[in-house]
């Protein structure tokens, strides 16, 4: 018999702000710890919470871009419980009335669409950090987290697979960026999900379903979602029943364990924080987010297939990497010879390459996209060899001399005058006797082979395509 | 000197008829003296309070508040010395800075003397619940001072400092005034910024101040008020009155005295000193008349779900792990919590944290916490009603006389209903005033005008006429005379 999987999202999503969302301290990632905590994320006595105006920005921003409605008053309440690293004994969080809900995002799957409802999605403060140290019985408490704004993203059970699952999670992961709120860093934890996993038969009410907690990669979501549905499925096929409980995933073994069963659960005694007032949110206010969100990924996918005639493979790898993306517009805005797909095929490859292989962001990137469009525009023209171009690249990255310079010093610009180019081939042919016998025995892809030696005789700077002409006609 | 208002202080001193020095030690000796009598400081720090003292050259153009010695009730923080709130979970407890109110005054150059007296975290109304021993009510010295500010009222009636800050979340500013025959200001919520008073119920909590006289208040209120960026429920208003203008009492004022049920639990020789107090409005020209508060008799069974609630959330900060009182060699995190608390806090606080777990606790939830805050709502809608027709409203401060010290400690009800008539401004958000309105039994008796929402002022200049009129705030209990 065919089980059918059912799976929700709670995606936490780190906001980038540069202070915390209730204190003036630092998010700064790495620092000593409890070296960005201060009174009020140490919940000291008579301390007391301020709102950071920045989240209310990013989680509207967050909503409109997810078609969910504004509330327009919104709350904050407490949720109650003791965790040696929850300093106040309780999270500031929001449960009724949170700031956007009831909204959609459409995913691709399988080459079609597909509709991933967004219940709702809130704010609230991090927790701090405990470490647990075996060996001396110690815990340490780091609370450089404390207070760290989030952004709880909840979505309807609507994927129905992990393949589903993580293509809506990389969606999220990607929209977080365009807009600019959430770094997206998930080795930092800056975006990490909890997953709801139940399983029914097809046209069943929902089962009931578990929580795998705090997953921090797309594999192990992948994994884990594998791993707890044929679980379940083994469960209920033995005839045993699911049981509801929040479970950790073991990445070491592959497997999700118990961590606390429904009954186990806290009671938080939720209730509407009395230090934090209501939050009116106006129209205006949303006008006027909604006049400054950047272009979305699918649009712009969309447009760089449909405008710039990228192919589809093209704009999802452009796409995919929000900055990249903007220094491929940015060198295709500056090019005057070049084409889109033919700027596309340089910042995919050559750009690409190196960011890899110096393992850095397009935003450490030295070179500038006027300097790239500049030599792009020289291979277009001719002037540069591809080969040269990408050599060129290379060293303009570390030189502070404009491009022209850089080509004259190095005598980088290929050879045009026909003569001396003859005079290299001449020399070619006159030491590959051989290759000219197997050429005139029919054997016409040894061509490439010659074309090589004139590159490398030359330096490189004879443009291939003449030196392939060049040497047929010498040759018949 | 302790007899003199603020206002003939400020006088003595630009005159250099004494110094900001004579008049700090004159306190500081009056302390030594007579708190022994009354427990009514937990801390004192008689050297600091003199070296700001001698190091204070008044001239014309100085603060008027600039060598005024104040004290203030332990549960603001203080970085100069620890800060207790009554409890020995911070029996130790150093603030790492000031309260906003305790930074504004020293900013203003008053002197603060010490840190006073009062009930565990601000939970009771008698003093009794405070870990460093009751204050005891300096006109007859087995009954109790009222609380949970009565080391601050205490301090003022024996004129131990000239004024004092106080908390009110349910009546713990005027009734402790009402036992101990002084006044006391709760002023509209808000108003003066929490940061850095040690939370009880945040949204009923707020500071003010108790002395002898409406006018001496008046002098310290606006310098208190005001926005606080690190309090987002701070009010951004200015009080807006000058001690000249408290003299002004404004035409056509209509006081409303409130009738309700609670009248009927109220002890008759109360309601006899209040009958002589409308005597009095009425001969400087206000008007009095009555008003009907219909949910007042909620106002108790309400305050003890919204207080108890909120309380039950703040107070779980004291967990033995960063700050204050931590239990001996625990075996594990749950019974570093258990024991921390259950060593630390007393039984009135842990009574209410129960309390207050249970009402926010699910299924629960609507039945108490939800419906208190209805009921929060339609108290709130009687008194905008009422300000409809009256400016101010009358009422007895409590129903009964101070009582005697362990009289009402085993009946917490008995004991929750001292605040019958104090606990509506605070649900409401009210500000209100209680002064003396005479004795019964050689025991002082106290009434409370409730104003509308920013109407200090008012309450104030009507305060002012009456004390002009009388002299029950005047009266300085025997045996602190000297």
């Amino acid at each position: 018999m065919n089980w059918e999987t059912v799976i929700g999202l709670e995606i936490h999503a780190q906001l980038n702000t540069k202070s915390k969302i209730f204190s003036a301290s630092s998010t700064e990632y790495g620092a000593k710890p409890n070296t960005q905590a201060s009174l009020v994320d140490l919940g000291y006595p008579g301390v007391l919470p301020v709102l950071n105006q920045k989240v209310i920005d990013y989680a509207v921003k967050f909503g409109l871009a997810t078609n969910c409605e504004i509330s327009s008053e919104t709350i904050f309440s407490r949720k109650n419980y003791f965790y040696p690293d929850l300093p106040k004994g309780y999270q500031i969080s929001q449960l009724d009335q949170p700031i956007v809900h009831s909204g959609y995002v459409d995913i691709e799957i399988n080459g079609g669409p597909k509709r991933i409802r967004i219940t709702r999605a809130h704010l609230e403060e991090d927790a701090g950090k405990s470490m647990h140290n075996n060996e001396t019985h110690s815990s340490y408490i780091d609370l450089n987290r404390a207070g760290v704004p989030l952004l709880e993203i909840v979505s309807e059970p609507d994927m129905s697979n992990a393949k589903e699952a993580i293509e809506y999670m990389k969606y999220i992961h990607l929209l977080v960026r365009y807009l600019g709120i959430c770094d997206g860093n998930l080795q930092e934890g800056s975006f990490r999900c909890d997953a709801n996993v139940s399983i029914r038969r097809p046209g069943d009410n929902l089962g009931t379903r578990t929580e795998i907690k705090n997953l921090n990669s797309f594999r192990f979501i992948e994994k884990a979602i594998n791993y707890e549905v044929d679980r379940q499925i083994e469960l209920i096929e033995s005839g045993s029943i699911i049981k509801q409980e929040t479970r950790l995933y073991d990445d070491e073994n592959g497997i999700t364990r118990s961590m606390r069963s429904k009954e186990e659960s806290n009671d938080y005694r939720y209730f509407p924080d009395p230090d934090l007032l209501p939050i009116t949110i106006s129209k205006e206010f949303i006008d006027s987010i909604k006049s400054k969100l950047p272009e979305l990924p699918n649009a712009k996918n969309n447009r760089f297939i449909n405008d710039l005639k990228l192919s589809e493979d093209d704009a999802k790898r452009l796409i995919e990497n929000p900055q990249l993306s903007i220094f491929f517009e940015d060198t295709a805005r500056l090019t005057k010879k070049a084409n889109s797909n033919q700027v596309s095929n340089w910042i995919i490859g050559k750009i690409s390459s190196m960011l890899n292989e110096k393992n850095i962001a397009i935003d450490e990137f030295k070179l500038s996209s006027q300097k790239l469009a500049q030599i792009i525009d020289k291979v277009c023209d001719g002037t540069l060899s591809q080969n040269l171009g990408s050599k060129l690249i290379e060293l303009a990255y570390d030189s502070e001399q404009d491009i022209e310079a850089i080509i004259s010093e190095k005598s980088l610009s290929q050879i045009s005058d026909l003569n001396a180019i003859n005079k290299i081939i001449d020399k070619v042919l006159a030491s590959n006797a051989e290759q000219i016998q197997e050429y005139k025995a029919g054997n016409q892809k040894i061509i490439g082979y010659l074309i090589g030696q004139t590159m490398k005789l030359s330096g490189g700077k004879v443009n291939p395509n003449t030196a392939k002409e060049l040497l047929h006609k010498k040759l018949s | 000197m302790h007899t003199l208002s603020i206002k003939k202080q400020i006088k003595g001193l630009r005159a250099k008829e004494f110094s900001a020095s004579e008049i700090t030690s004159h306190y500081l000796s009056r302390i030594n003296e007579y708190n022994p009598k009354i427990n009514a400081f937990i801390t004192t720090h008689p050297d600091a309070s003199l070296e700001i003292a001698n190091g204070i050259e008044i001239s014309k153009k100085s603060n008027p508040l600039l060598g005024i010695p104040i004290a203030h009730k332990d549960i603001f923080c203080t970085q100069e010395v620890r800060t207790t709130c009554g409890s020995k979970m911070l029996e130790n407890f150093i603030s790492p800075y000031d309260a906003t109110i305790v930074e504004k005054i020293s900013q203003a150059g008053a002197i603060s003397l010490g840190k006073t007296n009062m009930d565990e975290f601000a939970m009771g109304s008698s003093n009794e619940t405070s870990f460093y021993g009751c204050c005891l009510n300096p006109w007859d010295l087995s009954k109790v001072p009222g609380g949970s500010s009565g080391g601050s009222a205490a301090a003022v009636a024996a004129r131990l400092t000239p004024i004092a800050t106080a908390t009110d979340n349910g009546g713990s500013i005027r009734q402790p005034a009402a036992f101990c025959g002084v006044t006391g200001l709760k002023p509209t919520y808000g108003r003066i910024s929490r940061y850095g008073m040690i939370a009880f119920a945040s949204s009923l909590d707020q500071a003010g101040f108790i002395a002898p006289s409406a006018e001496d208040i008046a002098y310290f209120l606006d310098v208190a008020s005001g926005y606080d960026p690190k309090d987002s429920t701070s009010l951004n208003e200015k009080v807006d009155i000058t001690t000249e203008e408290i003299t002004n009492l404004p035409k056509n004022i209509t006081i409303g005295l409130a009738e309700s049920e609670l009248t009927e639990h109220t002890d008759p020789r109360i309601l006899q000193k209040l009958e002589d107090a409308i005597k009095v409005f009425t001969s400087i020209g206000i008007k009095v008349t009555t008003v009907t508060l219909p949910h007042s008799k909620f106002a108790i069974p309400t305050y003890y779900v919204v207080a108890p609630a909120e309380a039950s959330s703040n107070l779980s900060r004291f967990d033995g792990i960063r700050f204050g009182y931590q239990t001996n060699q625990p075996k594990n995190i749950n019974e570093l919590y258990e024991k921390t608390r259950s060593e630390g806090f007393g039984s009135e606080v842990k009574r209410r944290i129960l309390i207050g777990t249970y009402v926010l606790s699910a299924g629960y939830y609507d039945a108490y916490y939800v419906k208190a805050q209805k009921i929060r709502r339609l108290i709130a809608n009687d008194y905008k009603e009422a300000f409809d027709k009256v400016d101010l409203i009358l009422s007895p401060t409590a129903p009964n006389l101070p009582f005697s010290i362990g009289e009402k400690s085993d009946d917490p009800i008995s004991m929750y209903h001292n605040d019958s008539y104090t606990v509506g401004a605070n649900l409401a958000g009210l500000p209100g005033i209680s002064f003396p309105v005479g004795f019964v039994d050689s025991l002082p008796v106290g009434a409370q005008l409730i104003g509308n929402h920013l109407s200090e002022k008012l309450l104030l200049q009507v305060t002012h006429a009456f004390q002009n009129k009388s002299d029950h705030h005047l009266a300085i209990p025997k045996e602190f005379e000297g």
